[in-house]
């Protein structure tokens, strides 16, 4: 079996979709939530990558790159933000992120 | 000498980043000296207010033809000029409005101003956006600033969950967006807008799933930027938890930038098949006008109150991109210029709204403001009679111009659930003006600063006076609107 582009797409969907799921079906700790992003942002690399090589076009994996420094930066922040919250909740449970609802 | 010249439409761009970078350095430097007073930086407030300034003028000055630099990347035209002017006043007038408040708050710091700079250079480039590249880069560039701005006050717990809360759906819609830009890269073999146009000139669902696939990602991913229904749940905790300075921002200037971003991409990258795109829009924008109608009768909070305001004007703007013609999009331009003008007037009103103790922000503590405070009293009711779409105020207009582009695009549904919607939506306005104006005084206010008051007295200016002179803006966003069409008629 040789392994063509709808595998790769196979791949990246699924990723994509664990990735969405833990964000919403996780109860837990706000630092799941950031793995989980990482995965959806990881997974559309592998979108790009894969169709990049089946095109014959560069721009796929140039994209990829910016993309990958992207998510390195959101992942920096993302970090901050829940150090500046647990500062001052000490908790990141999802559960206690309720101050607000309505 | 030549290379340089041919970045000059992209000048303001680069004005404001190294405009943002002077200020980081101004702001670093200056801390060993004993002027400098941390919480209270109004140099660097004033600075920024000035580079925010130079940059329009910039934008003006460079009105010409359509140019398009790095490959198609970059696009500017008429269309983006007047949203960037549009951003860039929007931003201004809400840093100068804010300046006591921040102050106050120990918020006015070189960290505000700068990232406020940066986010309003990644609006701009969104507004440019070329090709998907660019797009996203100016989404996050705006997106991560954002994010940081609305956790600014470290030391507050609502604030920092409401950081929290915007990054994770940011986050989340940011990735939505990028695998739909992957799937329609993949089956249309471009990132470029005009490329992708004759990709999918004609093509039915059943040809190209995936690109139908992506591109249902790719609105997914935009309309969690504009927060419209269903993907607006960030909205009402973020409005709340950020200081209210940095909510009249998030109101005012990104709301426009992801309009416009998402204006550019649905008529110049996929006018070929707008047949699809239109139904999602048309259910986004009923979905938005029927929630904000709604969600909001029962809200206590002023700041929450103008979120599910926010969120049902995004349903009634929707409504010029539905109509998917040249009135339509300039219907969408104007309906935004109105809208963010009466946003900042309301929230220069609710930054006003502080006793003794501190700032509040319960609708109740409103009771009585026409005897203690007639003329914020009769601001706010001005603007809020305005966004009910009281005649002959600008907020009637706006919604006038929409209607009439969705009568004129054959959406009478639309327009008939429209007018409807802001017929409950009058309700939860008036309300509060009935508690200003017949309930009796609970609490006393403190004077309303100067400059929140200028900016105040602007916005009501404009909101009662659209009327006797409408041409400027109504003939900008026709420019506007006709650059875009004309560039979408030029691919086909």
């Amino acid at each position: 079996m040789t392994i063509g582009l709808g595998h790769y797409l196979t791949v990246a969907a699924c990723l994509f979709t664990l990735g969405m799921l833990g964000i919403f079906l996780n109860r837990k700790n706000v630092i799941v939530i950031l793995m989980s992003i990482e995965l959806m942002l990881l997974a559309v690399n592998i979108n790009l990558v894969a169709f990049s090589y089946y095109l014959g076009d560069l721009v796929g994996q140039v994209f990829a790159l910016f993309n990958l420094t992207v998510a390195a930066a959101e992942a920096a922040i993302g970090l901050a933000i829940v150090v500046v919250y647990f500062r001052n909740r000490g908790s990141i449970a999802v559960e206690d992120i309720n101050m607000m609802k309505g | 000498m030549q290379v340089l010249q041919s970045y000059a439409p992209m000048l303001p761009e680069i004005a404001l980043a190294v405009g943002a970078m002077l200020i980081l350095m101004i702001g670093v430097f200056r801390e060993k000296s004993v002027l400098f007073n941390p919480g209270a930086d109004y140099a660097a407030g004033w600075l920024s207010v000035l580079v925010l300034i130079g940059a329009a003028v910039l934008v003006i000055n460079g009105a010409g033809p359509r140019e398009v630099l790095f490959d198609g990347a970059f696009i500017s035209d008429s269309f983006s000029r007047f949203s960037k002017v549009l951003i860039l006043g929007g931003a201004a007038l809400v840093l100068v409005m804010s300046f006591d408040t921040l102050a106050r708050a120990k918020l006015l710091s070189t960290e505000m101003c700068v990232l406020m700079l940066l986010a309003v250079t990644g609006m701009l480039l969104m507004v440019s956006a070329g090709n998907l590249i660019a797009l996203f880069l100016g989404l996050e560039l705006q997106s991560l600033a954002l994010y940081v701005i609305a956790a600014i006050d470290r030391t507050k717990v609502r604030s920092s969950e409401a950081g929290l809360k915007y990054f994770v759906l940011g986050s989340l819609s940011s990735g939505m967006l990028l695998y739909g830009a992957s799937l329609i890269y993949g089956f249309t073999g471009s990132i470029d807008f005009s490329v992708i146009a004759t990709a999918v000139q004609g093509q039915t669902p059943q040809q190209n799933i995936g690109l139908t696939v992506g591109l249902v990602f790719l609105l997914v991913g935009l309309a969690f930027k504009i927060s419209a229904v269903p993907f607006h749940m960030w909205t009402p905790d973020v409005y709340e938890g950020a200081p209210t300075p940095v909510t009249a921002f998030f109101a005012a200037a990104p709301k426009l930038a992801a309009f416009a971003l998402l204006v550019r991409t649905l008529l110049t990258g996929f006018p070929g098949i707008a047949a699809q795109w239109q139904q999602i829009v048309v259910f986004l924008s009923i979905a938005s006008m029927l929630l904000g109608a709604f969600a909001a009768i029962g809200q206590k909070n002023i700041k929450r109150l103008m979120a599910y305001s926010s969120i049902g004007h995004v349903g009634y703007a929707l409504i010029g991109l539905a109509a998917n013609s040249e009135a339509g999009t300039q219907a969408l331009l104007v309906y935004l210029a109105i809208y963010i003008v009466m946003t900042i007037g309301a929230f220069a009103c609710i930054l006003s709204m502080r006793t003794a103790d501190g700032p509040v922000e319960d609708i109740d503590s409103l009771a009585g403001l026409s005897s203690t405070n007639l003329p914020l009293a009769f601001v706010l009711g001005t603007i809020l009679f305005s966004m009910a779409g009281i005649p002959w105020l600008a907020g009637f207009f706006a919604k006038l111009y929409v209607f009439g582009a969705a009568v004129k695009a054959g959406l009478y549904t639309l327009a008939v659930i429209g007018v409807l919607s802001s017929v409950v939506g009058a309700y939860y306005y008036l309300r509060v003006v009935k508690v200003m104006f017949f309930d009796e005084p609970k609490v006393k206010f403190m004077p309303v600063d100067r400059s929140t008051g200028v900016v105040m007295a602007l916005a009501a200016a404009f909101v009662l006076l659209f009327i006797v002179v409408p041409a400027p803006l109504v003939d900008a966003a026709l420019s506007a609107a006709r650059s875009l069409h004309v560039a979408t008629a030029a691919t086909q």
